[in-house]
C-alpha cells in the first residue's frame, strides 16, 4: 500500500507542476499589474511603476518566458515571489490556509458525517414524513445560492443578538482582536467560528445526504443484508454494520474531492463572513491583478486536488477489501 | 417418524402487499410442516409465492407487508413474536441459505469473519473460540485449507465456496430448520452436485429439517422426502416424492412434470407446454387460479377455486375439482390430457450428414485475452486463454449445442464467431467464405444469413422500441422498402405465435417467453440460414420454456435453419441438438452426434456433467451414483499442463503412475471412436450413467 500511494504521489507531482505552469502563464499574459498604479493620486511616474514592477517580477512588458523563470525559479527554492503591493506571497499564503484550515476542518467533518448520516436516516425512513421532510429540505437548501442561504443566517444572528441584548453570535472576522486571555479569545473564536460553519455544514448535508440516500436505498434492498439478519442481527445493527459501510463505499471519492476543494472554494462564505482564507484571496488576487498570488492559488488547488485523489484512494481502500492491491 | 412432532408448522398463511394496482397476493393459504430429519421441497416458478413464504416464516418481509396465519417453531408461534424475541430465533432455530451466494454475503467483511458473527450472535464464545469453531465448519462444508481460506473475502471465493461458506453460516448454531432458497439456482451443475452433497451433509450433522424452495422439479427429486407444489400462491399438490413424481393428480403439477426436458427420456421429442402465463396475483379471477391454462378445466373450475384436500381415489392432497378422475383406470390419463405436439420433420433429415453442405465451419480457433499490468505503460504478464483451438463444424439443417459449465469459454467462441474477426489464429468459414478475406459489403451480406438471440430478452430488447420497429430494424438495415417492411412485421408475429396485431405494443407488455420469441422473430426476420442461440431459454420458467423450445424445432424444419444453441443445461441440449460439442477451459473435449455423446460419454468430464444432472425422478435419483467432480473450474489464465482437466478428473484418480505422467505432460488431441464422435482424453472410454 505505502509503495502504491508512493508511486501515485510521484505521478501526481508531475500533474501539480504543469497545472500550476499553466495557471502562471495565464494569469502573467491577462493581468495587468501597471493598471493597479493608473488614476492614483497624485499620479505615479511611470518610471517608478517600471521599477517596481520589474522588482515583483511582475512588469508586463518583460517577456512571459522570461518572467516564468525567475518565477519558477523561485518556486524551486521556496519562494512565491511578491505581491503586487510587494508582500511575500509566502506569508500571505502560510496565513490564508491557516485562516481557511481553522474555518473548514470542523465544517468539513460534521458536514460529511451529517450528510452520510441524514442520508442513511432518510433512506430507511424512505416516503415516511421525515424522508420527504429531509428531502424537501435538502433540495431547498440546493437551490438558494450560497450568499442568500449565508446574507439570511447574518440577518438571524442579528435578530438573535437583539433578542438577546447583547452579541452572542459574532458575523465578522474571525476573533475580536480586542480581547486578552486564552478563554476569552476561545470563546470569541467559536462565537465567530459558528455561522460560517453551519453555512458550509448545511450546503454539505443538502448535498450529501442526497448521494447516500440513493446508495443506501441499493443497500437496503440487498441480499446481503437478509443474510446479516437471517442470522439473528437486529435491523439496526445489520444496518449499522453490514448496511452503512457498504453504502458509504460508492459516496466516499465525491465526499473527498468536495470536502478538500472547499479549501478553495468557500469563496462567497469566507467573503460574507469577514474570513480572510484560500477563496476570498483567489478572487481579490484576480482583481487586484496580483499574478504571483494567483499563481500561488493555482498551484495550491493543484495539490489540493492531489490530495483528494490519494485520500479517497486510502479510504476507499481501507473500507472495500476487494481494491486493496496486493 | 410420523409420531415425532413437527419442527416447523405453517398453516393457512397468507401475505398480501400493497400496490398501486392493489393488494398484490402473494400467498394464499399456505400450510406445510416438517419433522426433524426430513426434507420438504416446495416447488414452484417465479411469483408463485414460495419465497415470500419462507421470508414469512423468519420475518423478514417489509414491514409493509400484510401476514396471516400461523407459523409455529415447536409449537411456539412465531407470527405473535416482536422482532427483538425473532432475532433470538433467527439463525439460531431457523437458518437460512440464500440463492445468489455473491450477493448474499457481504462484500466488505472477510467470510470467516462474517461466520464468526454469526456464532458470536447466538453463543457465548469469546473471538478465538468462535474463531476456531469458523474454521471446523469450513473444513466441515469442505472449503480446503480453512484456516487460511477464513481471512479472504466473498470475492475471492469461487460461486461454490461461497455457497459452502452460506451452508456453514447457517449450521453455525446447530439450527432446527434450515430454508433453503434456490440453493444451486445460481451455480453449474457439477457444483450444484457437490452443494447438495454438503446439504445432505449438514442436515446429518445438526438433524434438522430442511425446507427446500426450487423451481427445479428435478433437484428435490432425490432430495426431498415430501414436495409440494405450488401456482399463484397456494399449494396446488402435496404428498410424498413418489406420489406426486409418479402419481400427479393436478394438471399443473402433470404439465410441469411433462415440460421438463429430461435426460434419461431417449432422444429428441417435442415437449408438452402449458400454454399461457400465470395470472397475475393483484386481481386474480374467481375459481382455480389454472384454469385458464388448463387443458381440461370446466365451469366449476372458472366459478370455484378448489381446496386442498386428499380427494377420492388420491392418498395425497390435491386442488382440483377433477382430481378423482385422474386417478389410474379414471376417465382421465394424465398422459395425455396435453396435447403433444408432433416433431416437425426436418427436410435436411432426411440427408444423410455427409451430403449436407456445412454452414460453419470453425478450425482451430483461439482466443486469447492479455492480462496487463502497469498504470501508464501496461506490459503483459499473462494472459486468459478463453478460446484455445477449437474445431467443429455445423452442417445445414443441424443444431449443434455447446455445452460447457461458465467459464469454458462457450460466449466467447460464440462471439468471436459473430464477431467475424480476422482472428488470433484458425479460421472460421461461413457458408463456404473464410471470412478473414471478407470486405465491407460481402460482410454484411453474410451477417443477414447469421443472427443470434441472446440470453436475456428483457436486456435484449429495447424497452423504448415498438415492437414492430425492433422487428422491422434488421429489414431497414438490409435496405428494405418501408411497404415491404410492414408487411414481412406481422408476418414474423404470427411464425413465433404471437399475435400480429401487437406491432404496437411495447417489450414491457410481454411476459419473459413472450419477449424471447420476439428476439427469436427478429433474429429471422432476414430469413438466416444459421442461428446463434446464446442460453435462449434459461431465464425462462420451465413451462414457458417448453414452449420455446418447440417453437425452436418447429422453425427450424420449416425454414431449414442451423441453429449453434449454446447451454449450459444439458437437459435442454438433449432435446434440441442433434450434435453436441461439451467445452472445458477453453477446448472441445468431447464431439460428437446426440446419441453418441448422451449415450456412450466418453470423456471422464462429460461423464461427470452428466452425471450431475438431476432427474424428475426420485427411484432414479435415489439408485444413481453421482461421479462428483473435486474443486473449481480452474482458471482460463492458469491452465494446467498436459490434459487440463487432470487436476478434477476422476479417471486421474484411478490410474497407475506411468498413466498419470500421460495425462501431466501429454495435452490429448481429440481421438477419433465410433464414427464422427471424437473425445479429447488419452484414456477415453465410454460409460453408461444416465
Amino acid at each position: 500500500m505505502g509503495r502504491y500511494l508512493l508511486r501515485r504521489l510521484i505521478n501526481h507531482v508531475a500533474l501539480v507542476l504543469i497545472a500550476a505552469s499553466l495557471t502562471y502563464f495565464l494569469a502573467a499574459i491577462s493581468l495587468n499589474p501597471r493598471a493597479n498604479f493608473a488614476g492614483r493620486n497624485p499620479p505615479v511616474a511611470a518610471s517608478s511603476v517600471t521599477a517596481t514592477l520589474n522588482d515583483y517580477n511582475l512588469n508586463p512588458d518583460t517577456p512571459v518566458v522570461v518572467r516564468f523563470a525567475h518565477w519558477a525559479n523561485g518556486v524551486a527554492h521556496g519562494d512565491l515571489g511578491r505581491t503586487v503591493t510587494g508582500g511575500e506571497v509566502n506569508d500571505e499564503f502560510a496565513r490564508r490556509v491557516g485562516v481557511s484550515t481553522r474555518l473548514l476542518l470542523i465544517a468539513t467533518i460534521l458536514g460529511s458525517i451529517g450528510g452520510v448520516l441524514v442520508g442513511a436516516w432518510g433512506a430507511i425512513r424512505q416516503y415516511r414524513t421525515s424522508d420527504r421532510v429531509t428531502t424537501l429540505a435538502s433540495f431547498f437548501v440546493l437551490a438558494m445560492p450560497v450568499f442568500v442561504i449565508a446574507v439570511t443566517f447574518k440577518l438571524w444572528a442579528i435578530d438573535i443578538n437583539d433578542a438577546v441584548g447583547h452579541k452572542v453570535i459574532e458575523y465578522t472576522g474571525e476573533y475580536d482582536p480586542g480581547l486578552t486571555g486564552t478563554g476569552e479569545i476561545l470563546l470569541s473564536r467559536l462565537q465567530h467560528l459558528l455561522l460560517p460553519s453551519l453555512t458550509l455544514i448545511v450546503i454539505q448535508v443538502a448535498l450529501y445526504s442526497r448521494y447516500q440516500r440513493s446508495t443506501m436505498l441499493d443497500v437496503l434492498g440487498s441480499d446481503f443484508l437478509r443474510t446479516a439478519r437471517a442470522k439473528g442481527l437486529s435491523r439496526r445493527a445489520a444496518l449499522m454494520k453490514h448496511g452503512l459501510r457498504t453504502a458509504v463505499l460508492p459516496v466516499v471519492p465525491l465526499l473527498v474531492y468536495n470536502v478538500v476543494l472547499l479549501f478553495t472554494g468557500a469563496t462567497f462564505t469566507e467573503k460574507i463572513y469577514g474570513w480572510h482564507g484560500m477563496g476570498e484571496w483567489l478572487v481579490n488576487s484576480i482583481s487586484t491583478n496580483d499574478v504571483n498570488a494567483v499563481a500561488a492559488v493555482g498551484m495550491f488547488t493543484a495539490f489540493v486536488v492531489l490530495i483528494a485523489g490519494l485520500l479517497s484512494d486510502v479510504l476507499y481502500a481501507a473500507l472495500d477489501p476487494r481494491v486493496r492491491v496486493r | 417418524m410420523s409420531e415425532t412432532p413437527p419442527a416447523l408448522e405453517v398453516t393457512d398463511l397468507h401475505v398480501s402487499f400493497p400496490s398501486e394496482a392493489g393488494p398484490v397476493r402473494a400467498v394464499r393459504g399456505v400450510s406445510f410442516s416438517v419433522r426433524p430429519g426430513e426434507v420438504l421441497g416446495i416447488v414452484g416458478e417465479s411469483g408463485s409465492g414460495k419465497s415470500v413464504s419462507s421470508l414469512a416464516v423468519l420475518g423478514l418481509l417489509p414491514e409493509t407487508a400484510d401476514i396471516k396465519g400461523s407459523v409455529k417453531l415447536h409449537g411456539r408461534e412465531l407470527l405473535e413474536l416482536d422482532d427483538r424475541d425473532m432475532t433470538e430465533i433467527r439463525g439460531k432455530d431457523i437458518a437460512m441459505v440464500f440463492q445468489d451466494p455473491l450477493s448474499a454475503l457481504t462484500p466488505v467483511y472477510s467470510v470467516g469473519d462474517q461466520i464468526v458473527e454469526a456464532l458470536r450472535i447466538h453463543q457465548d464464545l469469546d473471538k478465538a473460540q468462535a474463531r476456531k469453531r469458523a474454521v471446523e465448519l469450513l473444513d466441515l462444508v469442505g472449503i480446503p485449507d480453512p484456516a487460511r481460506r477464513a481471512g479472504a473475502f466473498p470475492h475471492e471465493f469461487s460461486g461454490g465456496m461461497r455457497q459452502r461458506a452460506m451452508i456453514a453460516m447457517a449450521i453455525a448454531n446447530d439450527p432446527e430448520v434450515i430454508i433453503a432458497d434456490e440453493p444451486t439456482t445460481a451455480l453449474d451443475v457439477t457444483i450444484q452436485a457437490q452443494i447438495l452433497d454438503v446439504l445432505k451433509k449438514a442436515q446429518e450433522v445438526t438433524g434438522a429439517a430442511i425446507v427446500m424452495i426450487t423451481h427445479d422439479l428435478g433437484v428435490v427429486a432425490g432430495f426431498a422426502d415430501r414436495v409440494q407444489v405450488m401456482y399463484a400462491g397456494r399449494p396446488v399438490e402435496t404428498g410424498t416424492v413418489d406420489d406426486v413424481y409418479y402419481r400427479p393428480r393436478m394438471p399443473y403439477t402433470i404439465g410441469l412434470l411433462g415440460s421438463i426436458p429430461r435426460l434419461d427420456d431417449g432422444g429428441r421429442h417435442a415437449l408438452t407446454p402449458i400454454d399461457g402465463n400465470p395470472p397475475s396475483l393483484v386481481d386474480l379471477p374467481a375459481g382455480c387460479p389454472f384454469a385458464a391454462r388448463c387443458p381440461i378445466a370446466t365451469d366449476l373450475c372458472r366459478r370455484v377455486e378448489p381446496e386442498l384436500t386428499v380427494r377420492e381415489g388420491g392418498n395425497h392432497p390435491t386442488a382440483c375439482h377433477r382430481s378423482h378422475e385422474l386417478v389410474a383406470g379414471g376417465s382421465l390419463d394424465p398422459a395425455t390430457i396435453y396435447p403433444v405436439p408432433p416433431l416437425p420433420k426436418a427436410p435436411a433429415d432426411s440427408v444423410p450428414r455427409e451430403d449436407r453442405t456445412p454452414v460453419l465451419e470453425v478450425d482451430g480457433l483461439v482466443k486469447h485475452f492479455p492480462l496487463l499490468y502497469g498504470a501508464v505503460v501496461k506490459r503483459k504478464v499473462g494472459e486468459v486463454r478463453a478460446v484455445d483451438g477449437i474445431s467443429f463444424d455445423i452442417r445445414e439443417g443441424e443444431t449443434l449445442g455447446l455445452v460447457g459449465e461458465s467459464g469454458c469459454g462457450k460466449t466467447t467462441t460464440l462471439l468471436e464467431i459473430l464477431d467475424l474477426p480476422s482472428g488470433q489464429s484458425g479460421t472460421v468459414t461461413v457458408f463456404g467464405k473464410d471470412i478473414r478475406g471478407l470486405k465491407g459489403a460481402e460482410r454484411k451480406a453474410l451477417r443477414r444469413d447469421l443472427q443470434v438471440v441472446f440470453q436475456d430478452p428483457m436486456a435484449a430488447l429495447d424497452p423504448r422500441m415498438p415492437v414492430g420497429d425492433i422487428l422491422g430494424e434488421p429489414l431497414k438495415t438490409h435496405g428494405w422498402s418501408r411497404d415491404r417492411i410492414a408487411a414481412r412485421v406481422p408476418e414474423l408475429l404470427g411464425q413465433v405465435g404471437l399475435d400480429p396485431d401487437h406491432v404496437d405494443r411495447f417489450p414491457a407488455e410481454f411476459s419473459g417467453g413472450q419477449r424471447q420469441r420476439i428476439s427469436i422473430a427478429r433474429a429471422l426476420a432476414l430469413e438466416p440460414k444459421l442461428v446463434v442461440l446464446d442460453e435462449p431459454v434459461s431465464a425462462l420458467d420451465v413451462s414457458i420454456q417448453a414452449g420455446v423450445l418447440n417453437l425452436l424445432d418447429e422453425l427450424k424444419a420449416r425454414m431449414n435453419l442451423s441453429y449453434l444453441f449454446v447451454a449450459h443445461d444439458l437437459s435442454v441440449v438433449r432435446h434440441i441438438a442433434d450434435r453436441i460439442a461439451v467445452m472445458y477451459l477453453g477446448r472441445i473435449v468431447e464431439l460428437g452426434s446426440a446419441e453418441a455423446v448422451f449415450g456412450a460419454p466418453s470423456h471422464p468430464y462429460t461423464q461427470a456433467l452428466l452425471s450431475a444432472v438431476p432427474l424428475p425422478d426420485p427411484r432414479k435419483e435415489r439408485e444413481r451414483r453421482r461421479i462428483l467432480l473435486t474443486g473449481d473450474l480452474p482458471s482460463p489464465a492458469d491452465v494446467p499442463t498436459g490434459c487440463r482437466f487432470r487436476n478434477r478428473c476422476p479417471k486421474f484418480a484411478s490410474l497407475d503412475e506411468s498413466d498419470r505422467g500421460r495425462c501431466r505432460e501429454e495435452d490429448p488431441a481429440p481421438t477419433g471412436l465410433a464414427g464422427d464422435h471424437t473425445a479429447a482424453c488419452h484414456f477415453a472410454a465410454a460409460v453408461t450413467v444416465v
